[in-house]
């Protein structure tokens, strides 16, 4: 056949820059293939290539001792005790869920899943973090209907419980929504499986679906780029998940792993066939070649540079061990997968590829991975920031009904309950969902052990956009916090860094500044980074979104009954407040949502305190002394009191407690200092807590007691439980509807 | 007791209803695989909730032709105890082995919560040790779980005592606010005239541990018990 002539323009449409073409000559010695420039297109991507942010991603704590695999591999894997291993990672899938949102959204939870089970590990759990624009803009009701359409449709059949998550909403996101999708596995901690190809002549084995022309160029024109007024064009560069084939991919391919056929594992997800075998290869220190000719296919007449690009899903390459190709087509079978012998693994260290006898492409592997393109981009403090940190307390005025501000935060679309989303997500299946949707962190049993594991999402871009060290570092202490509260003993994290156009110095800024707030964070928690994503690009017509570095956090709870929940249980229990509270109302949902304005710096956080706080509610919760417990987070200690009393899945309890303080009424009550958490004891158990805070000199203030049918803030507010439930419940719903 | 539990490509809570039998509550119990016509000498037979083969069709419409389902349709018809839940209901239902059929949910969407039901007969195999108006709190999760059939087929249902659960709110009511899914009647669950195949919506075997929100499934399982 006739092959397409490369040029520089060809590049350019390709999205390689002028520097990166002539490097790509240089590489190979003479101009690429079609095909080639393809590879080198995907591999260079921002994407795949983590070109402007690796050298930044070193400076994360990634290590501990029981760490077992950091970032690199396809997830994170920490060893949680009793021969067990927690398999996980947080990735996005922003700008395909943008233009596709329910088939953006289900794909970004089938690779996910892929990236977990191909270590081995059966998926037992999956969180999302969502991010929308405003909740009154045209477009929000029908991405957010999409995605969360998409997430259950893709989760619910394959049979992974979809357990929590967080859905908040931004103007700073209407051109750009984000969709990141975080799947935790359990394995076996001896029988680990990694990405890698190795042993010259063993064969590589292609699984699951049929190659089609879906997805191409999905990881370098549509992950890699700034959105504008053609995006939708780039529709077709969006896949479509088959839920049915990925759960029987799942069984099939950990029945694979419990016997001893294969060397290596990956799945094919961004950039497809072509990453899958050139970081296996890398990994494996090896070359690969494959016959593209084998290659099971949807249709005829797709080309050779479409089968090294299709995101086509549902797809895994195997590196078997020489012999064994039957033993592994068995197992396939039994669940009527096609498995194909499409290659094999050399020792020349290049990535080829042939077609109808020809070889098409011939790549140095090392040219594609460890010598693709880094750049340490140009970095500066925004211009405007200094001004948008200012507020002036002395102009606020206060506000003259705290109980109407109280119910307008409850119903705002950040605070309402997110009920309107979860109850369309199996947060069941499995059989292993200790605490469900609702509370601060998701819990599940391990079978066949008494611990459990805690998991926990977090990220408050308001915060990141007006100081994104501090705002990423309360990213981390917050996803921390809820854990704590929980029971959960946070040990590591997955990281998912959505951020504009880095080629911009002050997108860039944002990014360093929020890599140095994280790491501070876990090097004071002591939580390693051991797997994450970077999502750059997020940009509509010039127009970034704020700064948002998610942090997804596993916990171990070391005897799953001891774990605590968020909401009250018994009247008669003390209230009491954990930590303390300063005037702090920058950055504030009280100041975005009353007062129109999102301005000031975010609250102050103490590593050491933070530390501290989180001690003593793991070990409070392990002795038995929380009949509940609460991070106090966005709206302050009004909401959090407000929600530990209507949160109960079935019932609804008051409270009566004083707040104390020279405070701006308004600070003690909606004001967002870190470090707190709203607790309720019951009287018998107070003195040994009491006694646990003062050895721990952790300051904390007895508010009151939980009972009847009204929450009372003695001089605020009085306000009945029950009516602020329901319309807690329902404005979400509501507000969706009336678009 | 010998339990057999029915796995189809796409099955989700085959595993789970597994693990309820065999660890919860001590029964010996086997998978049964699709292609298998062979039933392994099982004395009760439990069709798991899923999506048998992906039900891009109707749901259960692809399961009732799989070889294991004629032995499944065979064991019933001679009088052995089955339970369908949730997918298994969709598949009785389209087996024929249970009159009416379970369409989209009234919202359209996918609804996972915990509802409560009633016990509306003691007279089946599964509901022996439940007391008649007992309410029960049981999870449901599906997006096509709303009960249809047609008024002659609810008179026979009534006449013979074959309505097993109503989805009822807190007090016991079959009113429609405590209707999930716009089931006809309220109904969650139903029997066939002999009382040895039941199909529910709801999940008791994800409702049989205190420590994942509650116990009140157990007694379909152990009220088939010899």
């Amino acid at each position: 056949m006739a092959s397409i002539p490369v040029d520089l323009q060809l590049a350019h449409d390709h999205g390689l820059s002028t520097d990166e073409y002539d490097r790509l000559v240089r590489t190979l010695g003479r101009t690429p293939t079609f095909e080639e420039l393809g590879v080198f297109s995907v591999m260079w991507s921002e994407h795949c290539s983590y070109k402007s942010s690796r050298r930044f991603l070193r400076r994360l704590p990634t290590t501990g001792p029981a760490i077992l695999q950091g970032p690199g591999e396809n997830a994170g894997i920490v060893d949680i005790g009793d021969g067990l291993a927690a398999v996980f990672k947080i990735e996005s899938h922003n700008h395909p869920s943008f233009i596709e949102p329910y088939h953006g959204a289900a794909t970004g939870v089938g690779g996910i899943l892929r990236d977990v089970f191909t270590m081995g590990a059966r998926p037992i759990a999956s969180l999302n973090s969502l991010r929308f624009g405003a909740i009154e803009h045209p477009r929000t009701a029908q991405l957010l209907k999409g995605v969360v359409g998409g997430i259950g449709g893709y989760g619910n059949s394959v049979g992974v419980p979809t357990v929590g998550g967080e859905v908040y909403f931004n103007p700073g996101y209407n051109g750009n929504i984000l969709v990141n999708a975080f799947t935790l596995g359990i394995a076996p901690a001896d029988r680990i499986f990694r990405a890698t190809a190795a042993g010259v002549g063993n064969p590589v084995i292609y699984v699951g679906s049929r190659t089609g022309r879906d997805g191409i160029h999905g990881a370098s024109l549509l992950a890699s780029r700034e959105f504008d007024d053609k995006s939708e064009e780039l529709r077709p560069a969006v896949q479509v998940g088959d839920p049915f084939t990925e759960n029987v991919l799942i069984e099939a391919c950990l029945a694979l792993m419990r016997q001893d056929l294969i060397i290596g594992i990956q799945d094919m997800g961004a950039a497809g066939l072509t990453s899958s075998s050139v970081e296996m290869a890398d990994r494996g220190q090896a070359g690969i070649v494959l016959d593209l000719d084998t290659v099971p296919t949807r249709e005829a007449g797709i080309t050779p540079y479409e089968l090294l690009l299709s995101e086509s899903q549902e797809r895994m390459l195997i590196v078997a061990k020489e012999g064994c190709e039957e033993a592994v087509t068995n197992v396939f079978a039994t669940w009527d997968l096609q498995a194909v012998v499409i290659g094999e693994v050399t020792d020349d260290g290049l990535f080829r590829t042939m077609w109808q006898g020809e070889e098409v492409v011939r790549i140095p592997v090392s040219a594609l991975t460890s010598q693709a393109p880094a750049y340490e981009r140009p970095a500066a403090r925004p211009a405007d920031l200094t001004a948008k940190q200012q507020l002036d307390l002395g102009t606020l005025p206060l506000p003259s009904d705290y109980a109407a501000v109280l119910t307008t935060l409850l119903t705002t679309p950040n605070l309402a309950s997110k009920e309107w989303v979860y109850r369309q997500y199996d947060f069941l299946v499995g059989g292993n969902t200790v605490v469900q949707p609702g509370s601060d962190a998701a819990v599940m049993r391990l079978k066949g052990s008494d611990k459990g594991l805690g998991i926990s999402v977090d990220c408050n871009s308001r915060y990141c956009a007006l100081d994104p060290y501090r705002g990423a570092a309360i990213a981390v202490a917050e996803s921390a916090r809820n854990l704590a509260v929980s029971g959960a003993r946070p040990v590591a994290l997955s990281d998912c860094l959505n951020f504009g156009n880095p080629e911009k110095p002050e997108v860039m800024w944002q990014f360093v500044q929020a890599i140095d707030g994280m790491r501070a964070a876990c090097e004071a928690l002591e939580v390693a980074v051991v797997s994450g994503n970077v999502s750059f690009y997020n940009e509509t017509d010039g127009q970034a979104i704020p700064p948002t570095p998610t942090v997804a956090m596993v916990g171990i709870v070391d005897t799953v009954t001891h774990h605590v929940t968020q909401w009250f249980k018994y009247p008669g229990d003390l209230v009491v407040l954990l930590g303390e509270t300063h005037e702090e109302l920058g950055a504030s949902e009280y100041l975005a949502t009353i007062h129109k304005q999102e301005c000031g710096r975010p609250p102050r956080l103490d590593l050491e305190r933070e530390k501290l706080l989180q001690q003593v509610c793991v070990r409070a919760a392990r002795d038995g002394l929380f009949s509940s417990a609460h991070d106090v987070a966005e709206g302050g200690l009004a909401v959090a009191l407000a929600e530990a009393c209507i949160s109960h899945p079935r019932q609804t309890l008051g409270a009566r407690v004083t707040l104390t303080g020279d405070l701006r009424p308004d600070a003690l009550l909606f004001g967002e200092s870190q470090s707190r958490a709203i607790v309720s004891v019951r009287p018998a158990d107070w003195d040994q807590l009491k006694a646990l805070l003062h050895t721990h000199r952790l300051p904390f203030t007895v508010l009151g007691e939980v009972g009847g049918t009204d929450l009372e803030i003695a001089g605020y507010m009085k306000i009945a439980t029950a009516a602020l439930r329901r319309q807690w419940q329902t404005a979400l719903a509501q507000q969706l509807t009336h678009e | 007791m010998k339990w057999g539990v029915v796995t189809f490509p796409g099955s989700n809570d085959d595993r789970d209803s597994l693990y309820c039998l065999e660890r919860v509550l001590g029964q010996e119990a086997v998978p049964l695989w699709h292609k298998d016509r062979d039933l392994h000498g099982v004395e009760a037979i439990v069709l798991p909730g899923g999506f048998s083969y992906g039900d891009y069709l109707r749901c259960g419409a692809v399961a009732r032709f799989s070889p294991v389902m004629s032995s499944v349709v065979a064991f019933a018809r001679a009088g052995g105890p089955v339970l369908g839940m949730c997918n298994g209901f969709q598949i009785l239902c389209e087996s024929g082995l249970l009159p009416g059929a379970l369409v989209r949910n009234r919202s359209l969407a996918f609804i996972c919560e915990w509802v409560s039901v009633r016990v509306e007969t003691t007279r089946t195999r599964f509901t022996a040790r439940y007391a008649a108006g007992e309410c029960l709190s049981l999870p449901i999760k599906h997006g096509e779980g709303c009960y249809v059939a047609d008024e002659a087929t609810l008179t026979a249902l009534r006449d013979n005592d074959q309505i097993v659960f109503r989805y009822v709110n807190r007090a016991g009511e079959a009113l429609d606010a405590a209707n999930p899914n716009g089931a006809v009647q309220n109904i969650a669950g139903v029997t066939n005239a002999n009382g040895n195949v039941v199909g529910l919506m709801p999940h008791p075997e994800h409702a049989v541990e205190a420590l994942l929100g509650g116990e009140d499934g157990r007694r379909l399982f152990t009220s088939v018990f010899a």
